[in-house]
């Protein structure tokens, strides 16, 4: 009985984070997949789309995840074969940086014509006054 | 003067948006991935379309030879444009025809080498589509033509036509 009893605790255990290890993998896959660009489509995530192209995608991934490659490994294949447009997350490099740079460069240009039409608004305010 | 210069950056602005919308129009929607050359071939094992027996890619590619690898589908209607072409080139002793069955029916796939011709040396069974996106491909049909050095020197998206043969030749002379 005590053996019994033994076995069914392992059993649960063992089924329990086997489940949960499960549940980590859709979530890894989930996330990659929302990522990568369904190449053939218009503007949908190889996740979105049920095209022929995506589906490969689909199980590559899910093979290459199965096979212990992380987030990171996986999307350098992708980028190897492919390039960078695959991605919708781009690199950092001599093609994207405009990219990275522009919103940050308009958003401090947009802030300095706030921040100087706020000053000049308020010294002209001071010399109403 | 400063009426003016607002009036310069918006002109310069929209002129610099028209630009860059004129310019898109007359871009293609469709994207296709960017070809670096000289890509190594895929280290695979895939089932053979007539034995049903797995083949390593080593001993598919190891002859001092040219090869072209095409992928291909029985329900792929530009496949059947471009099969004659591969028939033509089969011909050729310099080059080995390999062929990457797309994500099809087996019995599908044998009708359509029985009524058009088996232009391939060795024929693969792609059923899940991951060997042709190790070959980095992104659809059917598609051509690689690979070098003696095994490197991937030449991409064809879409069904071959005329010039494309035309090229093949070339490499392969």
């Amino acid at each position: 009985m005590k053996i019994l009893k033994i076995f069914i605790i392992l059993f649960l255990t063992l089924s329990f984070s086997q489940s949960k290890s499960d549940d980590k993998n859709d979530e890894i896959k989930s996330k990659i997949l929302k990522n990568i660009r369904c190449l053939i489509c218009q503007g949908q995530s190889v996740y979105d789309s049920e095209s022929e192209f995506a589906l490969s995608i689909k199980l590559i991934v899910d093979k290459k995840i199965n096979v212990g490659l992380n987030e990171e490994q996986i999307y350098e294949f992708l980028r190897e074969k492919y390039g960078d447009w695959i991605i919708y997350d781009p690199k950092l490099n001599k093609n994207t940086y405009i990219l990275w740079l522009l919103p940050l460069l308009l958003f401090l240009f947009g802030g300095a014509i706030i921040y100087k039409n706020l000053i000049i608004k308020k010294i002209k305010f001071k010399d109403k006054k | 003067m400063k009426n003016k210069f607002n009036l310069f950056i918006i002109i310069t602005f929209l002129c610099f948006c028209f630009a860059i919308l004129y310019k898109g129009l007359n871009n293609s929607n469709i994207y296709s991935p960017k070809f670096n050359n000289l890509k190594n071939i895929p280290i695979f094992k895939a089932k053979d379309f007539n034995s049903n027996l797995f083949v390593d890619s080593k001993k598919i590619f190891e002859e001092d030879k040219f090869y072209i690898v095409n992928i291909w589908a029985s329900w792929c209607v530009p496949c059947r444009e471009e099969h004659s072409l591969l028939m033509e080139l089969s011909k050729n002793k310099s080059v080995k025809l390999i062929g990457l069955n797309y994500r099809d029916n087996l019995d599908n796939a044998k009708k359509f080498i029985n009524e058009f011709g088996n232009p391939y040396a060795q024929n693969l069974i792609d059923n899940e589509g991951s060997l042709s996106i190790e070959f980095g491909a992104y659809g059917v049909p598609e051509t690689f033509v690979i070098n003696k050095e095994k490197k991937i020197v030449k991409k064809f998206i879409g069904p071959i036509n005329e010039e494309a043969a035309e090229e093949i030749k070339l490499i392969i002379k």
